[in-house]
């Protein structure tokens, strides 16, 4: 039993933390999330350069380490700095091939000159096992797609997209270029920084070689376990630091004569925040402990327990947090906002709190 | 980071495991488990059974009876132990008082007293609280004056926990009226023998006595039964409460209470299906669960401190919040389980032997005493307000 990370990773967190603050500290953060790339071309060369791309994979992927442990420190800094680059897309669209055995794919993707996303969700509301909208017809040697795909995030950044779509045999994934014919993207900001995108896919047509995982469900669910780990773990650094940051405004900011945190009725309320935080970090660490060791429904579940968790805590700690600052925590000049709004829709990624409950619950039944 | 358990420690839970299965009396377990009431010669038997193997005070340095076991092992122990639903140790000599004693009595206290908190001689209680000294312990007025070889203590103490089958009582007594709440303390070994101490049983809403108020009128006792210091008895009062906290998350008790939950939620039918397939009963079994497994990796992530010497600050009053809500939760839904027969009163289910009908479902007439007996929790051991006071201001630091 232990529970600090190796050297290696805190070396690799160490890093990471250090670069992402000197080059993309909060304030030139914003300038790129809010900006017309969404995201710094530049940070995310660097990081790539640094090899935290490459952390993310295992070494027969082409990377050097891929383990729960290893996202849980990647993402955990990724949401310590609210990184809006587009590292999620690389890390679901290198395990969805990885898992579809292409994984001869992924070098351009590690060394992070093809930025690359995950093309999965739809406009329309769809059940778990339910066909998907998007069409796949055997075209000739290869396939026509046609269908549309809802909130791609850096979709317009993006030079290739993995697109699930219904065939004949279920579903299958295709890797699709955004310059293809046929394929229109409507790009659009996003709320808590960096850019997605609706694609649209009328008639684009593919050769055979563009089918990456005959079996769309299996190299998705390898997607989706990679998913929910990373983004519980973006969501736990980034409420560490809303926290911090709450605490020290407790310590200093004065009202009536005193240090608010004087006050019972805001002591009680962080204490609140700091205790479900560390059940928070507990919820990941069990979430990279099922993505290394459990398969299934036993990974999975354990797995939407950490996206519950992360959803719920998130809520509490994001709202505590903008209170506990008052009117100042309401404002775009104070970093803090960025946070609870980054803290928030992660809630609305890969499933919510209440989705990942339920699957929690059908995976306990299925078991 | 690693989860798992070191090869040696495994073998040591299958030997906890055997000892469970073989020593601890199905009798026991059995009404430890369906919520029944554990009588003074149960909780000796128990106490008898742990000590014949050398396991009882697990947390006692070897050279006074302890087995030399790691911060590891006692967490392991103590929760294959509460898994296995063998009875809860009696704290206040094993867990309270003995490390008070250990890390400021006297040798001759040590060698008198440990020994006999072993074997069962004594039955020890706390005299802690006061009818105007809850939360705010430190503003205790009993109080002991010094007449030649003995103090003469007068006052009131509350709360005292199974105070009934007491011979001695650990009590913080007031020896310097002048000085400043917290200096003027004293902690003090009365027997309850005594002439002048009395002991009046409080009814609590479950209908069960299991909490006393002792008083005392004119009680001497000899000078030797002071621990440590006069007017140092604050700093040993704090020293016992951060003892009190160790193992405070009852992650074992918890999973074991919960499994009993389950058990119950698939046995009894809603509307027609079993109420564990009811959506919102899932919902709010499953929120225990998620909460459980966090808990559970939490207790570890500071028993592994521990195994380090990290001492444990904020993180156990986070452990106890955490651990007697979670708890809490679990007695709610087990009341809340079985609906309409929750209600009645059988207050002679609760003993062993009951032969009448019962009312309802099987265990059905534990559920609501049980619950209400476990509003405590967030009660004793410095309520849960109190611990996020602790928690503000070890971290906040104001």
């Amino acid at each position: 039993m232990d529970f600090q990370h190796s050297e290696d990773r805190r070396m690799l967190a160490d890093t990471l933390r250090r670069f992402l603050a000197e080059q993309a500290p909060v304030d030139r953060r914003n300038a790129a999330a809010y900006g017309d790339s969404g995201y710094s071309p530049a940070v995310w060369q660097g990081l790539a350069e640094l090899g935290v791309i490459g952390a993310l994979f295992p070494e027969a992927a082409g990377g050097f380490g891929g383990s729960g442990f290893d996202i849980m420190v990647v993402f955990e800094e990724i949401g310590r700095a609210l990184s809006v680059e587009p590292f999620l897309g690389a890390l679901t669209v290198g395990h969805a091939l990885a898992a579809g055995r292409r994984a001869d794919l992924l070098e351009p993707i590690i060394a992070g000159t093809s930025i690359v996303a995950l093309a999965d969700a739809e406009p329309q509301d769809r059940g778990p096992d339910a066909p998907y909208a998007t069409r796949a017809t055997p075209d000739g040697d290869g396939w026509r797609i046609d269908g549309a795909k809802a909130v791609v995030a850096q979709a317009e950044a993006a030079a290739l997209l993995l697109v699930s779509a219904q065939t004949v045999d279920g579903a299958s994934l295709f890797l699709v270029p955004s310059d293809a014919a046929g394929v229109s993207i409507q790009g659009y900001a996003n709320v808590d920084g960096g850019r997605s995108g609706e694609v649209r896919l009328s008639g684009v047509t593919l050769t055979a070689d563009a089918r990456v995982a005959a079996d769309g469900r299996a190299a998705l669910a390898a997607a989706e376990a990679a998913a929910l780990l990373a983004l519980s773990a973006e969501a736990l650094g980034a409420m560490e630091v809303a926290k911090a940051m709450t605490i020290e405004y407790l310590r200093t900011r004065k009202q009536f004569g005193v240090p608010i945190g004087k006050f019972q009725a805001l002591q009680h309320r962080i204490a609140t925040v700091l205790l479900e935080v560390e059940q928070a970090r507990s919820a990941v660490i069990n979430a990279a402990d099922a993505f290394d060791h459990d398969q299934g429904a036993d990974r999975d579940r354990r797995l939407s327990a950490a996206k519950y968790t992360v959803g719920a805590t998130g809520q509490l700690v994001a709202e505590e947090a903008i209170q506990l600052h008052g009117g100042i925590g309401m404002t775009w000049e104070l970093p803090l906002s960025h946070y609870a709004k980054r803290i928030t829709m992660i809630d609305h990624q890969m499933g919510d709190q209440d989705q990942h409950l339920q699957r929690y619950i059908a995976l306990g039944r299925a078991a | 980071m690693d989860l798992r358990f070191t090869p040696e420690e495994e073998a040591f839970r299958d030997e906890v495991r055997q000892f469970l299965v073989e020593k601890l009396p199905t009798r026991l377990s059995d009404k430890v488990r369906r919520g029944l009431h554990l009588t003074k010669a149960d909780m000796e038997e128990w106490h008898a059974i742990l000590n014949a193997r050398g396991w009882l005070a697990n947390h006692w340095p070897e050279r006074y009876g302890g087995p030399g076991w790691s911060v590891v092992q006692r967490a392991i122990f103590d929760d294959e132990a509460a898994r296995a639903f063998a009875p809860r140790l009696v704290p206040f000599g094993l867990s309270m008082l003995a490390p008070v004693l250990i890390k400021y009595g006297s040798e001759e206290q040590r060698r008198h007293y440990l020994p006999r908190i072993l074997d069962g001689t004594d039955w020890w209680c706390q005299g802690y609280s006061e009818p105007g000294a809850g939360s705010d312990l430190a503003s205790l007025k009993t109080s002991a004056v010094r007449d030649g070889n003995h103090y003469v203590v007068n006052g009131q103490k509350t709360w005292t926990t199974l105070g009934q089958y007491a011979d001695w009582i650990f009590c913080l007594v007031r020896t310097d009226p002048t000085a400043k709440a917290q200096e003027g303390i004293s902690f003090l070994l009365i027997d309850m023998k005594s002439p002048g101490v009395e002991v009046r049983p409080i009814v609590l809403l479950d209908g069960d006595a299991e909490v006393n108020e002792v008083f005392f009128t004119d009680v001497r006792v000899p000078v030797e039964n002071l621990v440590g210091e006069e007017n140092k008895g604050w700093t040993y009062a704090k020293y016992l409460l951060t003892y009190e906290r160790t193992n405070i998350a009852g992650v074992g008790a918890s999973a074991a209470a919960f499994d009993r939950l389950r058990a119950t939620a698939s046995s009894l039918t809603r509307g027609g299906r079993p109420l564990a397939d009811d959506p919102l009963f899932a919902a709010r079994l499953a929120r225990i669960e998620i909460d459980l497994a966090n808990m559970a990796t939490t207790n570890l992530r500071v028993v592994a401190a521990a195994a380090h010497g990290g001492a444990p600050g904020a993180e156990s009053s986070m452990l106890k919040i955490k651990g007697t809500e979670i708890r809490q939760a679990i007695t709610a839904l087990q009341r809340r389980a079985f609906g309409i027969y929750a209600q009645p009163f059988v207050p002679e289910a609760l003993e062993e032997g009951y032969n009448g009908a019962p009312v309802g479902p099987e265990d059905a007439n534990t559920a609501a005493p049980t619950y209400f007996n476990m509003r405590k929790l967030s009660i004793f051991g410095g309520s849960n307000e109190v611990q996020k006071n602790i928690i503000s201001k070890m971290i906040v630091g104001l």
